[in-house]
């Protein structure tokens, strides 16, 4: 039933005193699929108003100068792309229940995450050094924070893949790990998405 | 009558696995049990509240009798003013609605066994209580807590000057920051929880009322909180990294800092769009408490029951368009004004729906003025109250006159703080034979109320006064001007007192509570002969896992009272058609 024929449903006893119950919840996923996309949505909410903050301050401020973005950045971009992709097969083999395959390719997604974090940590770094201090212009503050942010949210995401590997590793409860890496790749692809729509801001601006 | 047909749906889902406590400190200290959770939170909130109070008490003392009191200086005021409204607001209102109500009431109203991530559900509250310690440990720091106004606007939020602006605005906004992510972690639980795990027949509107408020004000706080992250996540940046996002050129103690170009602006469209919906994640709680006790003490069903839900909704998502309507003095175009005057009046439509079938569920319902009661039916009268000078400042015109008046602080107490607290109170009375199987004393709760109710009006009505005259709020002294009459200090000393009044009453209920809690009079089973879930359960008060080895099937919604076929006037929403008592038709 879709949500709006539920909202139109009338709960109180009807004229011919008929009592018809009703099917409770209409589950469709699982209680922590829900939970992640609520959990997205709610992050669709910091991400858009960061974004939104971003392009304030350009046209509030008459202070804007450019960061020139490193070249690494690109690099970084593909591998974030190709663990995205190792979720995507760890995925598919979760859906087939092979767990040889879900083990390889969730290392793999994992250690290109790592990957992932480094590059960006060289790539502030190399900004730091050019002297791109975070006080000196609001570009290179939001520079800092984008990424900043969207990283925290890696690593986030990097907690519950160890825990997912470790199940993986001892290769119990395979229903749990079918849900685990279900979620870690919607939340990967998720994080991608965003991190696509920045990297395309900062090379914008 | 046509016979009834009943078919129970097979569970769609495996029960989920219940956590069990181990020992006494899994069980009661770092609990995964929704209940004590609650309990936890509901704790925490009411002493940080009483903290709040505290201030409001030195606050209307430094305003009452100026120049009387040694200990009071103009940055402690501030101090008081602002940690006062963030506490209100943020700390208790919020953790104690959506952290304590939210946690007991959803499973046991929905027929769950507890929160659907019982674990997140235990951070939730661990980081909610770190993020009350940091906010506490502001006090302690070099400088005293911030004193830049609940609304912490840049730049002087930041700049010296302003009392707290070493280390309690940091410490501010590391709390605020703890909160948000404490509370997301719940949030997800009562809202899944609302979802994926009601039991069977609890179809979405077959949910009482309070569960709908609680759910729809925990999705406006999942997308409202995330603007005040942001917010303090980049006030923090120019506090601590001396960026410049909020900061525009500026002068500090005569020289002009190294900074410029920042929006203190952006700051204010941030916060106000965390801060409105705010406004709201504290009613919608609220309003759908009053319904399910007002229907239950009226013994009638609520009126409207479809409209007050789409008025839910319908509220919830006006809120994120109206927060503008804080800033018409921030130099907005006028045409930005006008948009946000319409919208805040279109809110006032739903909303008054609601007061409307309030007031329709109490006409010719067999009205048991109880002490849950009594707070309902002042929670009606003072959220029109407040209501109504909402539509005052809602106009852009009428505004800007009252802008940082008293009778800014007047509306906003009467709408958000009194009327909420009312609920509270009415919820407090209500539930409270069910987490504790006793009942609260009746002679000093209706002390309790009468003293506060009546006291409300004279705290908040003469403020009104106050603004219309233009006393100015956050200052510390007026002193002798040529437009305020001498006699606003008489109001004034008045107000005070009446404060210290209904603060006494106050005392009377911790009392109420604390003796009750050990020795008062035991309460029967469902004392209010409510049809809801939660009194339903096999044990009294719940035990863990809420409802023995099976959970409810739920066969009507939950406004069964004084149905002219039935033998009782009530049926609770798990009993089943054929077991339901019905008179003998009349030939």
């Amino acid at each position: 039933m879709s949500i709006l024929s539920q909202l139109r449903e009338k709960p109180w006893p009807q004229s011919n005193g008929a009592t018809v119950l009703k099917v409770g919840p209409s589950i469709l996923r699982t209680p922590t699929e829900v939970g992640l996309l609520f959990f997205l949505a709610s992050i669709t909410g910091l991400f858009t108003l960061l974004l939104i903050s971003y392009n304030g301050r350009i046209l509030l401020g008459n202070d804007w100068v450019p960061v020139p973005d490193p070249a690494i950045l690109w690099i970084n971009t593909a591998i974030l792309i190709f663990s995205s992709i190792a979720f995507h097969r760890a995925r598919k083999h979760a859906q087939a229940s092979k767990v040889i395959g879900i083990r390889k390719n969730l290392l793999v997604a994992g250690l290109l995450t790592f990957g992932f974090l480094s590059g960006q940590t060289i790539a502030s770094l190399q900004l730091y050094e050019l002297g791109y201090y975070v006080s000196n212009n609001p570009a290179n503050a939001f520079f800092y924070l984008l990424t900043g942010i969207h990283a925290l949210h890696l690593i986030g995401g990097l907690f519950v893949w160890m825990r997912t590997q470790y199940r993986v590793q001892l290769g119990v409860d395979l229903r749990k790990i079918k849900v685990s890496v279900e979620l870690c790749a919607i939340y990967w692809h998720y994080l991608l998405v965003v991190w696509l729509i920045i990297f395309v801001l900062l090379l914008t601006t | 009558m046509a016979s009834e047909t009943v078919v129970i749906p097979p569970a769609e889902l495996p029960e989920v696995e219940l956590y069990h406590a181990k020992s006494w400190i899994t069980k009661y200290v770092f609990s995964q049990d929704a209940k004590v959770i609650a309990i936890q939170y509901s704790g925490t909130a009411v002493l940080i509240g009483l903290v709040g109070l505290v201030l409001s008490w030195l606050m209307r003392l430094q305003l009452g009798f100026p120049e009387t009191f040694s200990f009071i200086d103009e940055s402690e005021y501030l101090q008081y003013v602002t940690l006062h409204g963030m506490i209100m607001v943020v700390y208790l209102l919020t953790a104690l609605f959506l952290g304590g109500f939210g946690n007991y009431m959803i499973p046991l109203m929905v027929g769950a066994r507890d929160m659907v991530f019982p674990y997140a559900n235990m951070l939730s509250f661990w980081i909610y209580l770190l993020s009350v310690l940091i906010l506490v440990a502001s006090f302690f720091v070099p400088g005293g807590p911030t004193g830049a106004g609940w609304t912490l606007y840049p730049p002087q939020a930041i700049t010296s000057g302003t009392p707290g602006s070493d280390g309690g605005i940091i410490l501010m906004l590391v709390s605020l920051v703890f909160f948000i992510i404490g509370f997301t972690m719940g949030g997800l639980n009562y809202a899944v929880t609302v979802l994926q795990a009601r039991a069977r027949g609890m179809t979405l509107m077959m949910m009482p009322l309070t569960v709908w408020g609680i759910f729809v004000a925990t999705i406006l706080a999942l997308f409202a909180f995330p603007a005040l992250l942001v917010a303090s996540i980049m006030m923090l940046f120019d506090r601590i990294l001396d960026t410049s996002f909020f900061i525009p050129m500026i002068y500090e103690m005569g020289e002009v800092i190294p900074r410029e170009g920042g929006s203190p602006v952006l700051f204010q469209h941030l916060f106000w769009f965390f801060g409105h919906p705010e406004v709201y994640i504290v009613a919608l709680p609220a309003f759908g408490i009053v319904s399910d006790v007002i229907s239950t003490h009226a013994r009638k069903a609520i009126f409207g029951y479809r409209m007050m839900v789409w008025a839910i909704i319908a509220i919830g998502g006006l809120s994120f368009i109206v927060w503008a309507h804080h800033m018409y003095v921030s130099g907005m175009n006028p045409y930005f004004g006008f948009f946000f005057a319409t919208t805040t009046l279109i809110i006032a439509i739903p909303t008054a729906l609601k007061l409307y079938n309030w007031t329709l569920t109490l006409w010719k319902g067999n009205i048991h003025m109880t002490v849950p009661m009594l707070w309902c039916i002042a929670f009606i009268v003072t959220f029109l109250n407040g209501g109504v000078t909402g539509l005052f400042l809602g106009n852009v015109s009428v505004d800007v006159p009252l802008s940082d008046t008293m009778f800014v602080v007047a509306h906003f107490h009467m709408v958000m703080g009194v009327a909420p607290i009312f609920v509270i109170f009415a919820a407090i009375y209500h539930w409270f034979p069910l987490a504790t199987g006793k009942m609260l004393n009746n002679a000093m709760g209706q002390f309790h109320f009468w003293v506060t109710f009546v006291g409300a009006y004279l705290i908040y009505f003469p403020m009104h006064y106050l603004g219309f005259v233009g006393v100015p709020r956050r200052y510390y002294e007026i002193g002798e001007t040529t437009f305020v009459p001498p006699s606003a200090a008489d109001l004034n000393a008045f107000i005070t007192i009446m404060v210290l009044i209904v603060g006494f009453a106050q005392v009377v209920f911790i009392y109420n509570l604390l003796t009750s809690i050990f020795s008062g009079k035991k309460s029967e089973v469902n004392p209010w002969k409510a049809t809801t879930l939660e009194w339903q359960t096999s044990e009294f008060p719940p035990g863990h896992g809420n409802f023995g080895d099976e959970l409810p099937v739920v066969y009507r919604w939950a406004y069964e009272y004084g149905a002219p076929e039935n033998v009782d006037d009530y049926v609770p929403q798990n009993i089943h058609p054929d077991k339901v008592a019905r008179k003998p038709i009349a030939e």
